[in-house]
């Protein structure tokens, strides 16, 4: 494998998000409208019916397909793909549009991802009982599985947990697009009734709908749509065993965020991520998915989560903001807009234009995805030029 | 061919003891109190009967099995064997010959006596009888009161035999006097006085003299009568007529403690006899339900390994005492519940069909070049990464300890939470499991655990059946 086959070849020169939420009244294609032509308009394309060669696609509850953002945007004669890969859907969607430029094939593609969970009739992602052997279980049960073993051995607790929903409910306090936009105190996730041991209400994410786009370009046509565009510097996939089943899992890590790090990492020629990355926006559908995410990313030491937790880190005004815009607590997590919602973060992070949320100096951003039972995950490093 | 009879027996009695002060209706005068044996929710007569098989096989050769008779009045399929899901659940071998008993109270001794005919006429080298009810009664009323939930299982043999059964008599009766049709959903009674002396009397007493006319002996040649019946008084009047001494020769039929467990109920009173008896003791055992069955076991010195394996007295003792009716209601599915849970469309038959070696017969596999043992069957070994180079092993009777919990509230259990757990089995594989007969408080990292056979889910209406895993009890007994 060449690591830096795609390092800085490519550059978002266009982003747009709609606002996330229960969309009761807008379809599918209403968001990826919305989403897209704030991404033209960002981007200076005036005639995306020329401008935009190729169309990638993520979503993982998608009623048509990919018919369903070629009908919206009117997007026909070229071609429009669909990827699935659990929460990290979107990124992996990124990932074709990023090869598709560096590979010298396009000039300009666009990447959509985009969910509509609450088009299901289900106010939380369904118990799904699939096979013979199928637990009842739910997303919040299988992300709490490392929870017991990590309490013990670490001496965590509930209470650290509770402090990042805090945390990530002020941030979204502060983004325009955020669905949830409420501030509270330890005490009230402490207090919230149990989803999933040790899981309350407010320790995990809502289900909301939403889409986000971003417009792809080759790193040498950049400056033609504008001065301040942000390269992408690595981009990874990694898949794990499922830690149901792995004989050699100990329950104190999720496999693919270190797989994936580690990949990403050898892309961009990062050595220490905890100084080098300067703001990052990682999956926290559970509290505690973004508590082992600080250490599986190498943010922190595998048990110290808590003292940076302790010492705010991670907030907003601290050495390494997580979650600047309020993360999946805050916009919910429709499956396949999460990986490009983040990135529409970091990309206005770099450039600035994060408003009261805006991370001073930061230039290279990371995200993350995490999705399964975990057993995939997604990692998006950007810098500016 | 030597005596035939039981070389090793086992009994399964579920953990939930239901308050009879909870149903109501008693008798108060009478001294109300006392408690009645009840399924869990993922428990039926399919599941309790391979909870008493595995105990009864547990360090017998399988490979020596060769028949295995089901006794229920409630298994939960009219068309499909239950008896060949139950032996694949205790994994037995390809050719052993399966029948269910079913339709009446008295198939547990039916079951027996087939056993025994097998085992006789060289047939089976040994014949496995399991007998289980968990019988519908209509909510609050006194069937409801009376019955209990259990399961027995006898492994008849011709060596090491601990119990020999002797002469038999069987009368059939043709009766409506208790019954459940088709479309039935709970056990329906005549009046019950016609019942008690037309029914159960008449018939058992029959049985008993036409056995103390053939084997020309009489009460006093028995240690106790062992004998079925409807309800904590009839007995009595039974004992009387036959010459047996109320007080001291008849065994405790467990009211107010179990309840009539149905088909498997004379089993487990001839169980619990058995556990508790010497070499050389006899036994009047009498069955009822549409005729009777009345047989002579005398016991030999090999009766003493009876009691090393858990029975009655077991599971007498391991008990939870449980009075929330409103939840014995939704556990029996009586509760109109805005999330039934027998919905939906069910599992693909297809896949069952090509999972039942890990799900039903519960085996994993171990990589033949690294030694990793896992679960469920993979083709390509997590560790050394061979392909298609595993042996299958048996899971169902080691012991475990929990890596991994958590406490699911949003599962849609019908007891909430749901406890599920990553299990590492002795050994080394990782199995996802439920735990049950737990409640969240004594979940522990590391505890040991055991594995029990259960209704997962009843989607589309069938019950799925898979294991789970449950704390390990040292129960003194």
């Amino acid at each position: 494998m060449n690591p830096e086959a795609i390092r800085d070849k490519v550059a978002i020169v266009g982003m747009g998000c709609c606002k996330f939420g229960e969309n009761w009244d807008q379809a599918p294609e209403d968001m990826i409208v919305e989403a897209a032509f704030e991404a033209y308009e960002d981007a200076g394309i005036e005639d995306p019916q020329k401008q935009i060669e190729a169309v990638f696609c993520g979503a993982v509850y998608p009623s048509k397909g990919t018919a369903e953002v070629a009908d919206a945007l009117k997007l026909f004669g070229r071609p429009v793909s669909m990827v699935q890969n659990y929460c990290a859907t979107g990124t992996d969607a990124l990932r074709y549009g990023v090869f598709a430029v560096a590979c010298g094939m396009y000039d300009t593609v666009m990447v959509v991802g985009f969910d509509k969970p609450k088009d299901r009739g289900v106010s939380g992602p369904s118990a799904v009982t699939a096979g013979v052997r199928g637990l009842p279980m739910t997303p919040a049960g299988w992300f709490a599985l490392c929870a017991a073993r990590y309490f013990e051995t670490y001496g965590a607790s509930r209470e650290d947990l509770a402090k990042i929903a805090v945390k990530n409910h002020h941030n979204g306090t502060l983004a325009p697009k955020s669905m949830i936009k409420r501030e509270i105190t330890v005490e009230d996730v402490l207090q919230a009734p149990i989803i999933s041991w040790p899981f309350g209400l407010y320790d995990c994410c809502a289900q909301s709908d939403g889409a986000a786009v971003a417009i792809l370009t080759r790193r040498e046509l950049a400056k033609s749509f504008r001065n301040d565009y942000v390269l992408i510097r690595a981009v990874s996939i990694a898949l794990g065993p499922n830690p149901q089943a792995d004989p050699s899992f100990d329950f104190l890590r999720w496999k693919p965020t270190i797989y994936a790090a580690q990949d990403a990492y050898r892309q961009a020629g990062i050595a220490n991520p905890a100084k080098e990355i300067h703001v990052a926006q990682v999956h926290d559908c559970f509290t505690l998915t973004e508590l082992l995410t600080y250490e599986d990313l190498g943010f922190a030491e595998k048990g110290s989560a808590k003292e940076h937790i302790a010492a705010g880190t991670f907030q907003l005004n601290g050495e390494l903001p997580v979650n600047t815009d309020g993360g999946l607590k805050s916009f919910g997590h429709p499956t396949g807009a999460t990986g490009i919602r983040m990135l529409y973060e970091n990309y206005k992070q770099l450039q600035g234009k994060a408003g009261p949320r805006q991370v001073k100096n930061a230039t290279v951003a990371l995200s993350h995805n995490l999705g399964g039972a975990p057993q995939t995950c997604g990692v998006v490093i950007v810098t500016m030029p | 061919m030597g005596d035939v009879g039981i070389r090793s027996q086992a009994a399964y009695i579920p953990m939930l003891r239901l308050s009879l002060a909870a149903i109501g209706g008693g008798r108060k005068a009478r001294g109300g109190s006392g408690e009645r044996a009840i399924a869990y929710f993922d428990e039926d007569a399919v599941t309790m009967a391979v909870a008493a098989g595995a105990a009864c096989l547990e360090g017998v050769d399988r490979g020596e099995v060769d028949a295995l008779y089901f006794a229920s009045t409630s298994y939960p399929y009219r068309e499909k064997q239950g008896a060949a899901l139950i032996a694949k659940a205790l994994d037995l071998h390809r050719e052993v010959a399966t029948a269910d008993v079913s339709d009446s109270t008295r198939a547990g001794t039916v079951a027996v006596r087939a056993a025994l005919d097998a085992v006789r006429a060289g047939t089976a080298r040994n014949a496995l009888v399991v007998a289980a009810d968990a019988r519908p009664a209509p909510p609050r009323s006194p069937l409801e009161r009376n019955f209990g939930d259990a399961a027995v299982a006898f492994l008849i043999g011709s060596e090491n035999v601990a119990a020999v059964f002797d002469e038999q008599v069987s009368l059939a009766e043709e009766i409506i006097d208790v019954w459940r049709t088709e479309w039935d959903r709970f056990v329906r009674s005549w009046e019950e006085r016609f019942v008690v002396e037309r029914g159960y009397a008449e018939n058992i007493i029959e049985a008993i003299r036409a056995l103390l006319k053939k084997t020309g002996a009489s009460a006093a040649d028995f240690t106790k009568l062992v004998a079925y019946t409807p309800d904590a008084r009839s007995i009595a009047a039974v004992a009387r007529a036959v010459g047996f001494d109320g007080k001291t020769q008849v065994q405790d039929t467990l009211f107010g403690r179990v309840g009539n467990c149905g088909a498997a109920f004379a089993p487990l009173l001839l169980a619990a006899a058995l556990e508790q008896s010497r070499e050389g003791e006899r036994f009047l055992w009498a069955n009822y339900g549409d005729g009777a069955d009345a047989m002579v076991v005398h016991t030999t010195p090999a009766v003493a390994q009876l009691a090393r394996r858990r029975g009655v007295q077991w599971h007498l003792a391991r008990k939870r005492e449980f009075s929330d009716y409103e939840r014995y209601l939704n556990f029996r599915n009586l509760y109109p519940d805005d999330n039934d849970r027998r919905g939906g469309q069910g599992v693909s038959a297809t896949v069952h069909y090509r999972d039942r070696n890990e799900d039903i017969a519960f085996h994993g596999f171990r990589c033949r070049r690294c030694g990793t043992e896992q679960f469920p069957f993979q083709r390509v070994c997590f560790q050394c990464f061979a392909r298609d180079d595993f042996d299958e092993i048996r899971l169902a009777d080691r012991l475990g300890k929990v890596m991994s919990f958590t406490f699911d509230y949003f599962a849609g259990s019908p007891d909430p939470p749901l406890i599920v757990t990553t299990i590492e089995v002795d050994g080394g594989a990782r199995v996802y499991l439920q735990m049950t007969d737990a409640t969240a408080q004594e979940v522990k990292l590391d505890m040991p655990v055991e594995f029990t056979f259960r209704k997962i889910h009843e989607y589309g209406g069938t019950p799925n059946y898979f294991w789970k895993c449950t704390p390990v009890r040292n129960i003194a007994w």
